[in-house]
C-alpha cells in the first residue's frame, strides 16, 4: 500500500502516515505527489480535481498538505462573498496579517498581484506554495478575469505557487469562452462497495471489536448500497442505527460472532430507515429517542413533512383558494364558474387545443391581481370591503411563500402572482371553510 | 434667509435648537379637541393608568403562555451544548451536525417579535451570552447576513459584560476597518473570549448569571422569519457555518410561520444533512387569544368594557384578517383611548372609590349630560313623578342617585362574569354547541340581547334536560368551582344553593338503591300482561297504553332534581345575564362606537379615494358641490371631473377625446356657451389643468401610460366600483 506513495522529496514515515489516513485513495494521492514534485521544485501552475460529493477530494488535499508540512492556503469559495475575502485569506496564510492588511478597501486582482509580489520578494518561496480552492464551481460566477488569472498565477506573481481547484463539475463547464490556460485534470472516481466498507469500518465504536463493527457495516451496506452511495449519508445511517444493532448484545442474548441473529434483529429497523434515507425527517437525536420509545408507542414523533397543516385567517384562506383557482383555470372559463347565468358551455367545444392537457400537469400560471380579487369576491360568501388588510394579506401570503410574485415589484403596474401550494394543501384548506374546490376546477369538470 | 457669501450657490441651514417646535406631550394631544375639556386631565390619567395595567397584565400572560415552549427550547440548547463536550462515540459521529431548533409559531407574524424577544433574553440569562437574531429583510445577500450576525454577536457582548467593553470595541473597530467580515473573525473573537473567561478571575464571572458551562457557551443564531429568507443565502450561510462547527459551537433557531416542511422546500439535501433539526410547536393563536380575552375582557377587574359591536369588530379582524393577538390588544387600546377621549362621563370609569369621589365632583354640565343619557332616561321613567322631578331639578340628589347607580353597575359586573362562565361550562359540552364552543361567543350573545330569549338558549336548555347524571354532576361541580372565589353576596347565596343541589344528587345514589325495585315492578307488570293476549288489535292497544303510561309516568327523583337544578340555573341567567345596555349608566363603562374602531383598524383607502373623487362634497363640505346621486357638479375640482369622465371610457382612453370632454365641462362651469367660437379652441390654462388632473390620476393608480396605442392611456381599475 505504502509502496504507491513513494517520493524522493519526502520522508518515508510521513508518507506512511499519510497513506494510513486516506484509505482507498492511494492512487490519486500518488499521482498528486508526482505532480507536485519535491517541495523545492517548481510545480505545475494549476491542477483541477473533480469527483462527486464525498469522494475525498478535500480530505486528500488536506491530509497531504498538512502531514507533509507544505505551505498552503485553503479557501472555500462559498465563503468568499467578495474577492477581497479570498485575497485576504491567501495573503494571511502565506505572509501573515501584516500583508493582509495592506489590501485596499475593495481590492482588484492587480492589487492582489502587486502585494503578493511585493511580499514574496521579501520572503521568497523555498517550497512550492499551494492554494486550494474548494467548491471552485462558484468561481464561474465571479468576475470574468478571476479564473483565468488564478490559473496562471504562477506566471503573474513569479513565485513557486500552484493553484488546486476542487469541484464536483467537470472542467468543460468551466472553460471561459475567451480561452484560458488549461490546468491538469485529475479525476477522483466514486468509491466501490468494497472501498466504502473499508472506509466506514474505520470509525468503529471503541467498546466493540473491529470485526464486529465491520460485520455491521457489511449488513448496512447490503441494505443501503443499492439506493445510496454517498459516504456521508451512509456514515450518518451507520451512526444512527448502531445502538439498535448492539441492543441484543447488551442484553446478553447473542454473542458478537452470531451475525445471523444480529441481522434478524436489525433488519426491520434498517428497512424503516430506508424510507427516510436522504430526507433527514427527524434529527438524529430524536431518531434515537424514537427507537427507544418504539416498543411503547410508535408514531408519537412525526417527521418534518408530517406537519403540513397551516392555520390561516378566514379571508387568507379564501384568497389562497382564489389564487389557486386563478392559477389553474384558464381565464376564459371564469365566466362559466363565477357568473350565475353563464349559459351552457360544453367542455369539448370550449377547449382550445393546448388546453386539453391537464392544467395541473402544466403547473400554476401567473394571474393579475385584478383577477385574483374578482374571483375572491365571488367565492367568499359575504360582502367584503376592499380594506387595506385584504391587500396586506396578499403580501403576507407572498412572504409565507404560499403565493409567489412573478412580475417586478411595481405595485401600480398590475402585479402578477402564482399560487405555490399543492392540490392536497388547498383541498385541506377549502375543507375547513366548507368550500368544494373541486367543483370549481376546470380540470375536474 | 440671507448669507454673507458673494457667490451664488446652495447653502445648508440647520435649524437652530431654539427654534425647534416644542413637541407636544401626550396629554396635550389628548386634551386637544377632547369632549368636555374641564375634566380631561383626570380622564387622561385614568386612561393611562388603565392602559399600563392592561399592558403589564398581558405581558405577564404572554410570558406564561410561552413559558412551556421557551423552557423546552432552553433545555434543547443546554443539552446540545453539553453533548458537544461529551466524547462518546455517538456524539462524536454527530459532531459535524449543527443543532437546529425548528420553532413553528403560526402565521400571526406580528406576535412573533415578542416571543423572540423573550427567547433571546432568556437564552442570554441562562445559557449563553452569545445570541444574535436576524430578520430576512435586513439580509438580502450573504454578506449582509454575515455582517448582521457578527455585529449582533459582538454587540451583545458589549451590553452584557461591561468590563470588557474596551476590548470588544477594539475588535469591532478592527472589524469596521477590514470591511469584509468572515466567520473566521468570529472564531478568533470567540476563542479570545472563552480563553479569557477561562483564565479570568472566577470571582468576576460569578457576577454574571449562572451558566451551565462557562467555558464553551454555544453561539445561537435566531432566524426570525425563515420563509422570507432567500434560500440561496441561507444555504450558503449554513455551508459556511458547517465548516466552522468544530471550532465554534454554533446553534440555529428557525422561526417558521407556516409548516416545518418549508425547511425541506428551502434547503436541498446537501445542506439539510448538515443540520440536526428538532421540532418545537407553539401554542395556537386562537388559544392564545382565548386566554387573553379570558383574563382581559371577561373579568370585573377592569372597569372599561367593550360593547357587543366593538367586540364583534375586534374579533372579526382577528379571525378574518390577521390572527394577531398583538393587534387585538392594540384594538382594545384604541377603544380605550377613544372612550376616554370622547365620553366626558368616562371620569366615572375607574375603581369604585375613585368613581364615587368623582361623582361628587361632577359639574352641572356633566350632570346635564347624565340626564340626557338614554339609559338614565329609561331609569327616570320608571320612578315616581315626585322622584322624577327631583332627579331633574336637584343636582345633589342626582349625585347621590348616581353613586347608587355606579354601585349597582359594579355589582352587575361582579355577578355577570361568574354566571356567564357557569352557563358556558354547562353548554360547552353539548352536541353541536348551540351557544358556541368558546366563552367569548356566549359573551357576544349575552351582550346583544337577553340571552334567554334566544332560540339557541332554548335548545341548549332542552339538551341539558336530557343530560346523564354523571355529566350533569360533573358540570355542576365545575360551576361550584367557578363560584367559589367570587365575593359578591348573591353569588355566595347561589353557591350555597348549588352545593345543596349537588348534595341532593349525591344522596340520590343511596336513595335510588331503595326505590329501584318498585320502579322495575311497574315496568315489568304490563309486559307480563302482554303475554296473555294474542289478538293483534289488543296488542296494539296495550302497547299504546304502555306508551301513554310511560309518558305520564311520574318522574324519577333524579329527573325531578335535574329539572330543579336547571330551573335554578335558568333563574341565575335571567337575573344576572341581562345585556349591559339595560343597565343604567352603562355608557360610562361601555365603549360603543364600532364604526370608529373599524375605520381606524380596518381602513379602506381605496373606497375613501373613490368616495372623494366621485362625491367631493363628502370631504370638502362646500355647498356648491352638492349634487344628485352619481353626478359631479361641474364646479368640482379638476381631478374629480377627469375621474368622472374616465369612468365612461373603456380600457384604453383617448387623451384628446378626454381633453375635449373636460374642456366642455369646465367651460360650462364658467358660464360660457359651449358652442361659441372661442371655446372651440382649448385654452392653454385649461389644457394645463387637464394635464395636471391626469397626472394626479396616474399618481393615484387609476391610469397608466401605455405603448399599445399612441395618445392613449390604459385604465388600471375595472369598473368604478
Amino acid at each position: 500500500m505504502a509502496a504507491l506513495l513513494q517520493h524522493a522529496g519526502y520522508e518515508e514515515e510521513r508518507l506512511l502516515r499519510v497513506a494510513q489516513q486516506m484509505p482507498c485513495r492511494e492512487v490519486q494521492a500518488g499521482m498528486l505527489l508526482s505532480l507536485m514534485g519535491q517541495p523545492q521544485q517548481y510545480s505545475y501552475p494549476s491542477i483541477f480535481i473533480y469527483g462527486h460529493r464525498a469522494s475525498g477530494k478535500s480530505h486528500v488535499m488536506h491530509v497531504l498538505l498538512k502531514e507533509l508540512e507544505l505551505p498552503h492556503a485553503t479557501v472555500s469559495c462559498v465563503e468568499c462573498v467578495s474577492v477581497a475575502l479570498l485575497f485576504e485569506q491567501v495573503l494571511l496564510s502565506f505572509f501573515g496579517c501584516d500583508a493582509a492588511s495592506l489590501l485596499p478597501r475593495s481590492p482588484s486582482l492587480s492589487d492582489f498581484v502587486r502585494i503578493y509580489r511585493q511580499q514574496c520578494s521579501q520572503s521568497p518561496a523555498k517550497q512550492t506554495r499551494y492554494i486550494v480552492m474548494e467548491k471552485a464551481e462558484l468561481l464561474r460566477d465571479t468576475d470574468a478575469n478571476l479564473l483565468p488569472a488564478l490559473l496562471r498565477l504562477q506566471e503573474l506573481v513569479e513565485d513557486n505557487v500552484t493553484i488546486i481547484l476542487l469541484s464536483e463539475i467537470v472542467w468543460d463547464k468551466f472553460r471561459p469562452n475567451t480561452g484560458c490556460f488549461e490546468p491538469l485534470l485529475l479525476h477522483f472516481p466514486d468509491y466501490s462497495k468494497g472501498e466504502l466498507q473499508q472506509i466506514l469500518s474505520q470509525d468503529r465504536h471503541p467498546s466493540y471489536t473491529a470485526e464486529f463493527y465491520s460485520s455491521y457495516i457489511n449488513i448496512l451496506l447490503g441494505v443501503f448500497y443499492s439506493v445510496c452511495r454517498d459516504l456521508r449519508e451512509l456514515r450518518h445511517l451507520a451512526a444512527l442505527n448502531f445502538s439498535k444493532f448492539c441492543e441484543p448484545l447488551a442484553e446478553g442474548k447473542v454473542k458478537e460472532t452470531d451475525t445471523h441473529k444480529l441481522w434478524r434483529n436489525i433488519e426491520p429497523h434498517l428497512k424503516k430507515a430506508m424510507q427516510t434515507v436522504y430526507l433527514r425527517e427527524v434529527s438524529s437525536l430524536q431518531w434515537e429517542q424514537m427507537q427507544q420509545m418504539e416498543e411503547k408507542e410508535s408514531g408519537a414523533l412525526r417527521g418534518l413533512s408530517a406537519h403540513t397543516h397551516v392555520e390561516l385567517p378566514y379571508y387568507s384562506k379564501f384568497l389562497l383558494i382564489a389564487a389557486y383557482l386563478a392559477s389553474y383555470n384558464p381565464a376564459r372559463t371564469d365566466k362559466r364558474f363565477f357568473l350565475k347565468h353563464h349559459g351552457k358551455i360544453k367542455k369539448t367545444n370550449f377547449l382550445k387545443k393546448n388546453e386539453k392537457t391537464s392544467n395541473h400537469l402544466l403547473g400554476p400560471k401567473p394571474f393579475p391581481l385584478d383577477r385574483l380579487l374578482a374571483i375572491f369576491y365571488s367565492v367568499v360568501d359575504n360582502r367584503v370591503a376592499p380594506t387595506a388588510s385584504i391587500f396586506s394579506q396578499i403580501s403576507s401570503l407572498v412572504t409565507l411563500q404560499l403565493l409567489t410574485q412573478v412580475s417586478h415589484d411595481d405595485q401600480l403596474d398590475a402585479p402578477k402572482y402564482k399560487c405555490a401550494v399543492s392540490m392536497d394543501f388547498i383541498c385541506a384548506i377549502s375543507r375547513t371553510v366548507n368550500f368544494d374546490i373541486v367543483k370549481y376546477l376546470y380540470d375536474f369538470l | 434667509m440671507t448669507t454673507t457669501s458673494v457667490s451664488k450657490g446652495c447653502f445648508v441651514f440647520k435649524p437652530s435648537a431654539k427654534k425647534k417646535k416644542k413637541t407636544l406631550s401626550l396629554e396635550d394631544h389628548f386634551t386637544n379637541g377632547c369632549e368636555g375639556a374641564d375634566n380631561s386631565e383626570i380622564r387622561f390619567k385614568l386612561c393611562q393608568d388603565l392602559w399600563h395595567k392592561i399592558r403589564a397584565d398581558t405581558e405577564v400572560l404572554q410570558d406564561e403562555l410561552n413559558r412551556k415552549i421557551l423552557d423546552s427550547l432552553l433545555d434543547f440548547t443546554r443539552k446540545c451544548s453539553s453533548t458537544r463536550q461529551h466524547s462518546d462515540w455517538a456524539s462524536q459521529m454527530r459532531a459535524s451536525e449543527i443543532p437546529t431548533a425548528a420553532l413553528v409559531l403560526g402565521v400571526n407574524v406580528p406576535d412573533h417579535d415578542m416571543t423572540f424577544q423573550s427567547l433571546s433574553e432568556l437564552l442570554q440569562q441562562s445559557v449563553t451570552p452569545h445570541v444574535a437574531s436576524v430578520q430576512a429583510k435586513e439580509c438580502g445577500a450573504l454578506k449582509h447576513l454575515m455582517k448582521r450576525v457578527l455585529e449582533r454577536l459582538m454587540d451583545t457582548v458589549v451590553t452584557v459584560d461591561d468590563e470588557e467593553e474596551e476590548e470588544t470595541e477594539q475588535t469591532s473597530t478592527q472589524l469596521h476597518k477590514s470591511v469584509h467580515c468572515s466567520l473566521s473573525t468570529l472564531c478568533d473573537w470567540y476563542n479570545a473570549k472563552t480563553m479569557k473567561s477561562k483564565t479570568g478571575t472566577p470571582g468576576k464571572k460569578r457576577s454574571s448569571p449562572v451558566r451551565d458551562d462557562p467555558q464553551q457557551p454555544p453561539v445561537v443564531i435566531i432566524f426570525k422569519d425563515l420563509e422570507a429568507f432567500n434560500p440561496k443565502v441561507l444555504q450558503d450561510f449554513i455551508l459556511i457555518c458547517s465548516r466552522y462547527v468544530e471550532r465554534l459551537p454554533l446553534m440555529f433557531i428557525f422561526g417558521i410561520a407556516t409548516s416545518p416542511s418549508t425547511i425541506q422546500h428551502m434547503l436541498p439535501h446537501s445542506v439539510s444533512s448538515l443540520l440536526c433539526i428538532e421540532l418545537f410547536q407553539s401554542l395556537s393563536c386562537t388559544q392564545h387569544l382565548a386566554t387573553v380575552i379570558d383574563k382581559l375582557i371577561l373579568t370585573p377587574q377592569f372597569p372599561f368594557k367593550l360593547n357587543g359591536k366593538v367586540m364583534q369588530v375586534l374579533m372579526s379582524i382577528f379571525l378574518y384578517h390577521d390572527f394577531s393577538v398583538r393587534n387585538f390588544i392594540k384594538g382594545v387600546q384604541l377603544a380605550l383611548l377613544e372612550h376616554f377621549h370622547s365620553q366626558p362621563l368616562s371620569v366615572l370609569c375607574c375603581k369604585k372609590k375613585e368613581a364615587l369621589l368623582n361623582v361628587m365632583q361632577l359639574s352641572h354640565h356633566d350632570l346635564e349630560s347624565i340626564r340626557h343619557l338614554l339609559s338614565f332616561r329609561r331609569y327616570v321613567e320608571k320612578q315616581e313623578p315626585q322622584e322624577q322631578l327631583n332627579l331633574f331639578r336637584d343636582d345633589t340628589h342626582l349625585k347621590e342617585v348616581c353613586q347608587k347607580l355606579i354601585k349597582d353597575l359594579r355589582k352587575y359586573h361582579k355577578n355577570y362574569y361568574p354566571v356567564l362562565r357557569c352557563l358556558h361550562t354547562l353548554t360547552s359540552s353539548l352536541p353541536r354547541y348551540p351557544l358556541g364552543k368558546q366563552v367569548r361567543e356566549l359573551h357576544l350573545i349575552c351582550l346583544e340581547k337577553n340571552v334567554w330569549e334566544n332560540e339557541d338558549y332554548q335548545t341548549a336548555m332542552k339538551l341539558l334536560k336530557m343530560l346523564a347524571k354523571d355529566e350533569l354532576i360533573a358540570s355542576l361541580q365545575r360551576c361550584v368551582e367557578i363560584l367559589q372565589p367570587v365575593k359578591s353576596k348573591k353569588m355566595k347565596k347561589a353557591l350555597v344553593e348549588l352545593e345543596e343541589l349537588l348534595a341532593k344528587f349525591k344522596q340520590l345514589d343511596t336513595v335510588a338503591a331503595e326505590t329501584l325495585p318498585c320502579v322495575e315492578d311497574c315496568i315489568t307488570s304490563p309486559v307480563k300482561n302482554l303475554q296473555k293476549k294474542t289478538d293483534l288489535f289488543q296488542l296494539q292497544k296495550t302497547l299504546l297504553e304502555m306508551n301513554e303510561s310511560r309518558r305520564a309516568k311520574k318522574l324519577s327523583p333524579f329527573e325531578v332534581l335535574r329539572n330543579e337544578a336547571l330551573e335554578f340555573i335558568d333563574g341565575l341567567v335571567k337575573s344576572h345575564l341581562s345585556p349591559p345596555e339595560s343597565q343604567t349608566l352603562n355608557e360610562v363603562c361601555y365603549y360603543s362606537s364600532s364604526a370608529t374602531v373599524r375605520r381606524h383598524l380596518n381602513a379602506t383607502p381605496r373606497t375613501s379615494i373613490q368616495a372623494a373623487l366621485s362625491s367631493p362634497y363628502y370631504y370638502l363640505q362646500n355647498e356648491s358641490l352638492k349634487t344628485e346621486d352619481g353626478t359631479v357638479s361641474n364646479a368640482a375640482p379638476d381631478i374629480c371631473i377627469a375621474y368622472k369622465l374616465h369612468l365612461e371610457c373603456g380600457r384604453l382612453i383617448n387623451l384628446y377625446d378626454w381633453l375635449e370632454a373636460y374642456a366642455t365641462v369646465v367651460s360650462a362651469a364658467e358660464g360660457n356657451n359651449p358652442d361659441s367660437d372661442n371655446v372651440r379652441k382649448v385654452e392653454e390654462v385649461k389644457h394645463a389643468r387637464f394635464i395636471q388632473a391626469v397626472s394626479e390620476l396616474e399618481f393615484l393608480g387609476f391610469i397608466k401610460s401605455t405603448k399599445q396605442k399612441t395618445d392613449h392611456v390604459a385604465r388600471l381599475t375595472w369598473g368604478g366600483c
